[in-house]
Parts: structure tokens; sequence; C-alpha cells
């Protein structure tokens, strides 16, 4: 399945996704004609189940749809339309085709049959229609709100242009309820996002790496190619060892992730994807040289994203300490266990 | 290169049903052994528990049945090894031989050097030691001097190994020497099983700058072999000692090496860490989890048949830089004095896998050697 969705998705990518029509995006906001092509693909759906109007695919399947979101730095939040799509299936509620996003937090609570409260930093929050949240609380509920119904946004973008917005709701009714299907957890979106934005980093590195290698071997100083000093190619080399290491800790994320997310992959691929981040937009600007710090030069379409994405639903900083907690909280005995398991100690 | 071969890779469950037996004879044989003695991982001598794990078959198991193995895959090994590591079991006496010199032996080796060889490696008896380096030829191990010269029937060696890890207590060493002059700088190279007891072998141990004994030098002075002591083809030394890389570096040991220390932390900082505690443990954990995941997606490739060289490469380099990093946050994370007698279990272990680190990037080839192999594969050498 993985290989499927994989190579339709980078044909799509390869004629629309230019780096030019990144920029725009940057510049423009929503892509009406990228998105349309994406909806007329069906991938968007993809991970609702097939009676709910989806293709029924795990997260093990899209891993490579997901890096390719990544590598082709995609303006388009069709990683967090999955994500709601597959909350949606999870919890029983129809997929919906329309543009959608998630909200990594909300502070929602209901009154009668309708919701107040912010949802924040939704990804793409100003240019899609609607959004899936939790409203939290002893009954967790999983709501579809329509943007249209809130009553203020507060605007900001990411390092990358990409908007993140708050969402004020003041006693809108959901387009769609329904209570939090069992084992998930209130921030699932939050855990959920956390996979994406480490898969979507993945596919980011191993492309910073394949400019950085390729641009290398063509840049001539001191009368041979850059590539050729040591000092180059050492650094390239440590940058692979974490690109490699940020591909298989997200994959296992994914694959693990097939019953419902596996939180210990989860947090480790993001843990190790913010890390590579910071290395790879090092190093892949350091052995670029000016040409890399220009806005002409693309590579700046993937640093700025990785610079952001690693922060984005939970830093490095956040998922160390969620894990160094549940680690320590269980004793030793259990640490080199929970590592052969890969399942967090209950 | 592609980054395409770390595969995320689950063992299998066959392989994974092993885990519980080789735990259960753990924490009883292991019952009372002391922290620090778990910190010498897989420097650890003791050919008595070499022969108990040989009798339970967890020695030389890749290897056929014929000869005493289990024909075991290479992931059912790999739960074994890295239960014996995590545990800090002492492994050091067969560990050469049951991870490079018998798959070696059963890859090159004659019909006779394996009958006579392997079933011993197997019953955890038989113990080898790795002579590539000299006083010379450090990373530059094409450069070796050790010359074994034709006459009549016999070869006759001279020269200098050093740094042999187990040469004071191993049997056999399989030794990389010159046979002949080449214009390749990769030719005229061939390897030797060379019985230690032989006359004209003198072993001496070098003190390492914790004063302890675990590497030495071998001194070759008209050391009389056959042909029968050649092991693979005459002039391929170079080919078969590279092949023989990609297991010395794909393993579990690559990164588990200060994993008593990160034990004693644990148990150390306790069930409530604070804030800092907490990030670095968690950040220590992540990358711990993902080395096991790199290391397992090597093994696949091993199972698989194929030649990982450059994947085990960037396995040892981040793994190495891993255990090296323990040391240090455990300095960070609690005010202990590290101390070589007296103290906790933890400042002891502390203070012994401090010392050890800097061996951790120069053993099995230096992390600039690494760096080296893993830009080749990308393609910029
Ligand atoms: C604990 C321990 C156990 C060992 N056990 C064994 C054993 O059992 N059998 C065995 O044969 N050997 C063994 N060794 C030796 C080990 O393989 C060598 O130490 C290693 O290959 C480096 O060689 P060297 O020490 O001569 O250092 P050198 O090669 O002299 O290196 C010194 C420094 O120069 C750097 N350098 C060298 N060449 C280059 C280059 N081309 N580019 C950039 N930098 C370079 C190195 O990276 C290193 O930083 C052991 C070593 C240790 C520490």
């Amino acid at each position: 399945m993985r290989d499927v969705f994989e190579s339709a998705l980078e044909k799509l990518f390869t004629d629309h996704v230019s780096a030019e029509a990144v920029l725009n995006a940057e510049r423009d906001g929503w892509q009406p004609q990228l998105w349309a092509a994406i909806e007329e693909s069906g991938f968007a759906l993809a991970s609702a189940p097939e009676e709910l109007g989806g293709a029924g695919a795990s997260w093990d399947d899209l891993f490579g749809v997901l890096q390719l979101c990544g590598r082709f730095s995609l303006p388009l939040p069709l990683p967090e339309a999955l994500l709601g799509n597959w909350l949606l299936g999870q919890c029983g509620l129809e997929a919906i085709a329309a543009p959608l996003s998630v909200a990594p937090r909300a502070d929602l609570v209901w009154e009668g049959g309708r919701v107040s409260g912010t949802l924040q930093q939704v990804p793409w929050g100003r240019h899609v229609e609607q959004v899936v949240a939790v409203v939290a609380g002893p009954e967790p509920t999983v709501v579809v709100l329509a943007t249209a119904a809130c009553s203020d946004k507060i605007l900001s973008t990411n390092t990358a242009g990409e908007a993140r917005d708050d969402l004020v709701f003041e006693q809108a009714t959901p387009l769609a309820s329904q209570s939090l299907a069992a084992g998930l957890a209130a921030d699932v979106l939050w855990q959920g996002g956390a996979l994406l934005r480490s898969v979507q980093m993945a596919g980011a590195l191993q492309e910073v790496m394949r400019v950085a290698a390729e641009y290398v071997n063509e840049r001539v100083q001191f009368g041979k190619p850059i590539a050729k000093f040591q000092a180059v190619q050492h650094q390239l080399a440590v940058l692979a060892e974490h690109v490699a290491a940020t591909r298989v800790a997200a994959e296992a994320a994914c694959v693990e992730s097939t019953a419902g997310l596996a939180l210990l992959p989860l947090m480790a691929a993001k843990i190790c994807a913010s890390e590579a981040a910071g290395i790879g937009a090092s190093s892949g600007h350091g052995v670029h040289g000016a040409i890399g710090f220009t806005h002409e030069y693309s590579l700046h379409l993937l640093t700025r994203r990785l610079w952001s994405w690693r922060s984005e639903f939970g830093s490095l900083t956040y998922w160390s300490d969620q894990l160094g907690q549940a680690v320590c909280g269980a004793g030793v005995k259990l640490y080199w266990p929970t590592i052969t398991s890969g399942a967090l100690p209950q | 290169m592609s980054i395409d071969q770390f595969n995320y890779t689950r063992i299998p469950a066959d392989a994974e049903l092993l885990r519980a037996e080789v735990r259960e004879f753990l924490s009883q044989t292991l019952a009372d052994f002391p922290a620090v003695r778990r910190a010498d991982s897989w420097m650890g001598f003791d050919a008595e528990f070499s022969c108990k794990l040989g009798a339970r078959g967890w020695v030389g198991m890749a290897l056929p049945k014929q000869y005493g193995g289990a024909d075991a895959s290479a992931f059912a090994r790999y739960v074994v090894i890295e239960e014996l590591l995590a545990a800090g079991a002492p492994v050091s006496a067969h560990w050469f031989a049951d991870r490079q010199s018998g798959p070696q032996i059963l890859h090159y080796g004659t019909q006779a050097q394996r009958d006579f060889h392997l079933p011993a490696i197997c019953r955890g008896e038989r113990y080898f030691c790795i002579g590539m380096s000299e006083p010379g030829s450090g990373s530059d191990l094409a450069s070796i001097k050790s010359r074994a010269r034709r006459e009549g029937d016999k070869w006759v060696l001279n020269g200098q190994k050093v740094w042999t890890t187990n040469a004071h207590r191993a049997h056999y060493m399989i030794a990389l020497v010159r046979t002949s002059d080449s214009d390749n700088r990769h030719g005229g190279m061939s390897q030797f099983i060379i019985d230690l007891t032989l006359p004209g072998i003198t072993v001496r141990p070098i003190k390492d700058l914790t004063g302890s004994e675990h590497f030495n030098e071998v001194f070759f002075d008209n050391v009389e072999l056959s042909d029968d002591d050649l092991i693979g083809s005459e002039g391929q030394g170079w080919q078969q000692v590279t092949a023989e890389l990609a297991f010395e570096r794909s393993g579990p040991e690559r990164f588990l090496s200060s994993m008593a220390l990160l034990n004693t932390l644990i148990e150390m900082i306790g069930e409530q860490p604070d804030r800092l505690q907490a990030r670095e443990i968690g950040r220590l954990t992540a990358r711990l989890f993902t080395l096991r995941n790199m290391s397992l997606a090597v093994t696949r490739q091993l199972q698989e048949g194929k030649n990982p060289a450059w994947a085990a490469s960037c396995v040892k380099d981040l793994g190495s830089v891993f255990e090296q990093e323990i040391p240090e946050i455990a300095q960070l994370l609690t005010e202990t004095l590290p101390t070589s007698s007296g103290g906790s279990d933890h400042a002891r272990v502390l203070a012994y896998l401090m010392q050890q680190a800097p061996s951790f990037s120069l053993r099995g080839g230096t992390r600039e050697i690494l760096r080296g192999i893993i830009a080749r594969g990308l393609g910029l050498r």
C-alpha cells in the first residue's frame, strides 16, 4: 500500500509543487488549485475507514505520503487533514473532503449543545473550512467546527510563512461531534501532530542531505570540488547519521501506530527529528556558503520549515521531559524492558 | 548509499521468544554481580560464564547445527547479545569468536578449520583475538609490516601486533599479515589463524589508563606456520578483513557500552526527577531507542546476506557519541564525585566509564575513519 500511495503522490507533487509554487503560497496564502488537485486525488481522505469515506490507510501506509509532504514543503494541510480524518474515523464520524485542519491545543467547553473557547495555533487556520478539535473533560468529545463560525481570529505565521492561527469560538454549534473513542487521550491531536511533524522532518532532512551532497560536488574552491575537503565530508557524514536516525525513528512511530498512537516511538521520533533539524539546518547551510543564505536558492524552503516544525506539537524539551518523567517514574528495573518492548511503562 | 537502508525492523516473534529465557538466566547467574563489573560490559572476561552460555547454546548460535550452533537467525542472536550487554554480563572471553572469528571461519575456512574450531567456539571454550593494528599501522591498516615468508612448505612469520584485546587470554589470533610484495596498496596481504602457544610468540599486556589489562602487544619471532593455518585465499586478506568489519561495527555493543552508568544514574535520580534530569534522561532514552532501531535495520541486512558496511558505520559513529556523552550527562545531572574505590556504585561506575569512554571512538575504527567511510558512501570521496 505504502509504495502505491507514495509513487502516486510523488507524481502529483512533482507536477504541482515546485519551489516557485511554495514561494507563491508563502506570499499569497492558500493555493486553491493545488488543494483542488489533492482533493481530487482523494489523498486527504485516505486515513479514514472505507465505510466512512476513506481508504482505510494506516499510518504505516501513509509514512511515505507524509515524508513527501516534508520533502516538497507542501504548502497545504494535507498531513493535518489526514490526522483529522483519522480521528473522525476512529470515533465513527464521516470523513471530510473540504479543506481541513486540526487544533493542536484547545480550551473548549460545552455550553448546552454548543462549544466556546479557543483553538490554539491551528495550522492553516485562516484558510481551512473546518477544524477537528477535542473538548476535554471527564468525557472528552471530538468536534468538527466550521471556521466561518468563529468569532475571532488571532493570526500568526511560523518561520516558513505557514499560518498558525488561534480561532476563538463563542457558543458555536459543531458540525459533528462524538465521544472520543476508547484508548485515545484528550491530547490525541497533539500527539498525532507530533507524529506528522516527525515524518515531515524526516522527509525534509533527506532532501537537505541530497541537495547538500549534490552542491558540494559541484562547487569548486582551491581548484577542487569542496566535497574533497575532509571537514566538509565529515559534516555531511554526521548529518547523514542524524537523517538516518530520524528516518528510522519516524518509520517506527508510523508502523507501531496502526492500532492507536504508539507513544514511546512517537516521542523518540519527535525528539530525534527535532535534534536533527538543528543539525541539518546548520550543516546544510554551512556547506552551501552564502548562496544557501539567499532567497533565490531554495534550501531555505526546507530549513525554515525545520526550524518551526521541530517546535510544533511539542518541542524537543517538551517531549524529552515527558519521556524522562515516564521512564524515571517507572524505576530503573523497568528501564531496559521499556526499550525492548517499545511501550511506555504503565 | 541510501538512507532507505534504515528500514524499521521489528524483531520476529520467534526470536523475541528467547528474551524471557535469557533474562531469567541472567537474573539468576548474575544476581550478585557488582555494578562496577557490569560496567566492564563486553570487556569483562569470565571463562566460566562463557562456558555456561555455551552450554545454553548461546555462543555461536548463528552457526550451523553440524558445528554445534543453532542455525539461529541474526535476530535471535541479537536478542541474546543485547540482553547480555544490557545486563553487563562478562562476555569478553568468547565475544570476538562469537561475533567475527566464528562467522569468518565458517565463510572462508577449510573443512578442517571449521571442524576444529567451530564446535569449541560454540561450547564457549575457545577464544580468539583480532590481530590487525601494529605500532606503525592504526587507521592506515593497509600499511602493516608483519610478514610471513614462504620457506619450503612453511610460512615464517616475523613482526608485531599491538592493542590486541584479550591476546593474553585468547587461544588463537586471526592476524592480517603481508605475504607478498604488491603494487596494489590493498594487495599482498593474507590472514592466518595463529595458535598463540607456538614458539616464537611473546604476548605482553599493556595497562590502559585505568590500570586494567585488556589489550596487549604481541611479538612474532620466526613463528613457523603452515598452509593449514592460512584462512581464506592467499593475497585476499584485505577483502576478508573489510567484510569482517561489517560484523565488527554493526552490533549493539556499539551503543550499549555505558548502559551500566545509565542504569545507576536513573537509580540515583529516583522516581521524581527534576526538570533538567527528566529532560536529559528523556533525550538519552529517545536516542537509545532509535540507535537500537538503526542497529536492527543493519541486522536485517546481515540476515538478508547483504553487506551493510556503510550503515554499520553510521550506527557505530552515532552510537559511540551516545556512549561517550552518558558520563558527561551523568556529571551534569547529579552531584557525584567519581571514585576509584569507596563511594557508591554510581560513583564508581561513573569513574570507570568516564575513563573508558575515550576508547569507544577508537576501537573498531576511529570517528574520523568512520566518517570517511560514510562520506565515501555519500559520493563525496
Ligand atoms: C580499547 C581498545 C581496544 C582495541 N582492540 C584492538 C584489537 O583487539 N585488535 C586490533 O587490531 N586493534 C585494536 N585496537 C586498535 C584500534 O583499532 C586503533 O586504535 C585504531 O584503529 C586507531 O589507530 P591508532 O590508535 O594507531 O590511531 P591513529 O591511526 O594514529 O589515529 C590517531 C588520530 O588520527 C586520526 N586520523 C588517522 N588517519 C586519519 C585520516 N586519514 N583522516 C583523519 N584523521 C585521521 C584518527 O582518527 C585519530 O583521531 C584497540 C584500540 C583500543 C583503544
